[in-house]
């Protein structure tokens, strides 16, 4: 079922959450709603599932063609697994899982070894069958989400949203966690919308990536798009650390840091700008090379890892920061007082007079 | 066997130590006193004191209006602690300041309050009586008083189990497809199951034991509206002791019973809290 959302705006009081957001999922797709905290992610999922309602008078909610604005939470046909897995801990693993088919309607409800079987299914899916009979308590973290999950697909929903799904657990059960929900949804293709604030998260997991910014959305499309040609200065910046500087871009150059480069795709802009490299985008060698660099000393090695990173001071004072791999760190010989050369590779430049538009203008 | 297990907190012995100590002072050994007291009588002669019809109709009057109060302010004190806690509302403070009252008065003043209000010519009963509903000097009129100062203890330990209740449980509950009534019946009500017991116990253990609030409006008839306290309280003034003593040990072995049975009901609403 492909989920459509239309003109949603939400304002709590004087704060407007969502300002005017237009959202389609197709059918089958894992879609991540990606933002810092407050750019209402969270509330765009929660008026798709009808915990919560749009403003009066704006914006409809579709599921397929029709129209499920007004419709009420329990008859969605959603499933929804919460951050802090809002389990019922007076009900064993087996009665949580069962609850959305003990409380349909007589006439609708599977009979009980039909409910027995389809619980145990789940939770032999979930790998938790095992455990079926402990109560919520004596369960670790990630097998709490587990069973949210569970929970959520017993009523075997058309669509499925996830609120920061990993957000309580610890880095490594959510690495582990994310791989597998990514398997579960190859498995289903049930579509589904997950809201998360970590970027590896969105990129590793999701079909397509949506970023959103103080109550709008900043682009839309898959995780390559959205990472390597980010529309905004928000999506660059948010999906991955930067270098930033200030600069100018004149017929076709961008000049920044006493050097100046072809702006290549950037070359139309005209005017100050700012410019963003990748830390792991930096060209570094030791001679100057025949293309314009910067010149910089290495103020800090730290090598522990696949990456090495530095952490370089310009000539002019500013500090740079930059990964390479640990080969080319070992072939240059770098340590803390080398003089480098730096270019980047690649470049992204935005008009800095554009002011980045504020809510409720 | 010998190696001492060193917890964090400290104080263990000494903290022990003190709770047994006053346990015994002041709740053991008295009721110790009670027994010995009684058992001047012998078996038979206690049997004989708690079995005259007089004494029987007050223990049915005491145990029965008790619990039907405590029922009572299972409802009413639920209602009290969920709006309370879910609602915002003009005056909120004062009410929840109000719910304390019964806790505060002089229960003698609570007692002369109710009278005053339901007697037949008060403000309330006046409009009772035509109705065939007499309320003072009857039992209702007992269970009445022992309603209200039952309904502090299940309002106040509700409140907290009710704060704790996470919002999200319902929602989890909503979108699965329960409706408001299942809801309250599948996860509102078993998650507090536990402080509701609480509460109820703690209502009824005070009613069982009320005096002061239901001696004026009760009427003390024998056989109708007199309650057990009462009885013991005219036993001591006929220089009875031993049939006092005897009847407040009944009651204390009844009172034991039922709050144990309570007890090990509540461990068992509890059982999903190990290993929390």
């Amino acid at each position: 079922m492909s989920i459509e959302a239309r003109h949603i705006t939400k304002t709590f009081g004087a704060f407007r959450a969502l300002d005017d957001v237009g959202l389609t999922v197709p059918t089958g797709r894992l879609m991540a709603l990606l933002g810092p905290s407050g750019s209402g992610k969270t509330t765009l999922l929660r008026i798709i599932a009808g915990l919560e309602q749009a403003d009066y008078g704006s914006g409809q909610v579709l599921f397929d063609d029709a129209d499920v604005t007004v419709r009420p939470v329990r008859r969605r046909g959603v499933g929804f697994v919460f951050q802090h897995y809002a389990l019922f801990r007076h009900l064993t693993v087996f009665d949580n899982v069962a609850f959305g088919l003990q409380v349909r309607p007589r006439k609708e409800r599977p009979d009980k070894d039909e409910i027995r079987k389809r619980v145990g299914d789940l939770l032999r899916m979930v790998q938790l069958d095992t455990l079926a009979d402990r109560y919520p308590g004596q369960l670790s973290g990630g097998q709490r989400q587990r069973v949210a999950l569970a929970r959520a697909l017993a009523v075997e929903p058309q669509v499925l949203l996830l609120d920061e799904p990993f957000g309580a657990l610890d880095a490594k059960v959510r690495k582990e966690l994310r791989v597998w929900l990514r398997r579960l949804h190859d498995e289903l293709h049930v579509t589904s919308v997950f809201v998360t604030h970590d970027q590896d998260e969105a990129l590793e997991v999701a079909d397509r990536v949506v970023v959103m910014n103080e109550g709008r959305i900043e682009q839309e499309g898959t995780p390559d798009e959205v990472f390597h040609r980010p529309a905004t200065e928000f999506v660059m910046r948010f999906l991955g650390e930067v270098n930033q500087f200030h600069g100018r871009v004149d017929a076709g150059r961008v000049a920044f840091a006493d050097v100046e480069l072809d702006a290549g795709d950037h070359g139309r802009l005209a005017g100050p700008a700012r410019v963003f490299v990748r830390p792991h985008e930096w060209e570094v060698s030791l001679a100057a090379p025949s293309q314009a660099a910067i010149r910089a000393v290495v103020k800090r090695v730290q090598s522990a890892g696949p990456v090495a990173r530095l952490e370089l001071r310009t000539a002019e004072g500013a500090l740079l920061n930059a990964e390479l791999p640990q080969e080319t760190l070992e072939r240059l010989g770098l340590a803390v007082g080398s003089e480098v050369h730096v270019t980047p590779r690649r470049l992204r430049v935005f008009a800095a007079d554009r002011v980045p538009p504020t809510p409720g203008v | 066997m010998t190696r001492r297990h060193v917890g964090v907190l400290p104080g263990f012995g000494p903290t022990l130590g003190i709770t047994v100590f006053m346990v015994s002072a002041v709740v053991v050994i008295p009721l110790m006193g009670l027994f010995v007291r009684s058992a001047g009588l012998g078996f038979g002669g206690v049997w004989e004191t708690v079995t005259t019809p007089r004494v029987l109709a007050a223990f049915r009057l005491s145990f029965g209006a008790s619990l039907i109060a405590a029922a009572i302010n299972a409802v009413i004190g639920f209602l009290v602690a969920w709006t309370l806690v879910r609602y915002e509302f003009p005056g909120k403070r004062i009410v929840d300041a109000l719910v304390d009252l019964p806790f505060a008065l002089p229960t003698a003043v609570s007692g002369i309050a109710l009278t005053a209000l339901f007697a037949p010519q008060g403000w309330v009963g006046r409009l009772l009586a035509p109705l065939g509903l007499p309320v003072a000097f009857t039992p209702l009129g007992v269970t009445l008083a022992l309603i209200f100062i039952g309904l502090p203890f299940v309002v106040r330990t509700l409140q907290p189990a009710l704060m704790d209740l996470d919002a999200e449980v319902e929602e989890a509950a909503a979108v699965l497809g329960a409706g408001r009534w299942q809801i309250l019946g599948r996860v509102v009500l078993p998650t507090v199951l536990p402080a509701l017991l609480t509460g109820v116990t703690l209502a009824f253990a005070r009613a069982v034991g009320e005096y002061g609030s239901v001696v004026f409006i009760s009427g003390n008839m024998p056989h109708k509206t007199e309650i057990v306290p009462l009885l013991i309280v005219a036993k001591l003034e006929q220089y009875d002791y031993a049939g006092a003593t005897a009847i407040g040990a009944v009651m204390l072995v009844l009172s034991f019973a039922i709050l144990l049975a309570v007890n090990l009901l509540q461990g068992w609403t509890g059982r999903h809290r190990e290993g929390n």
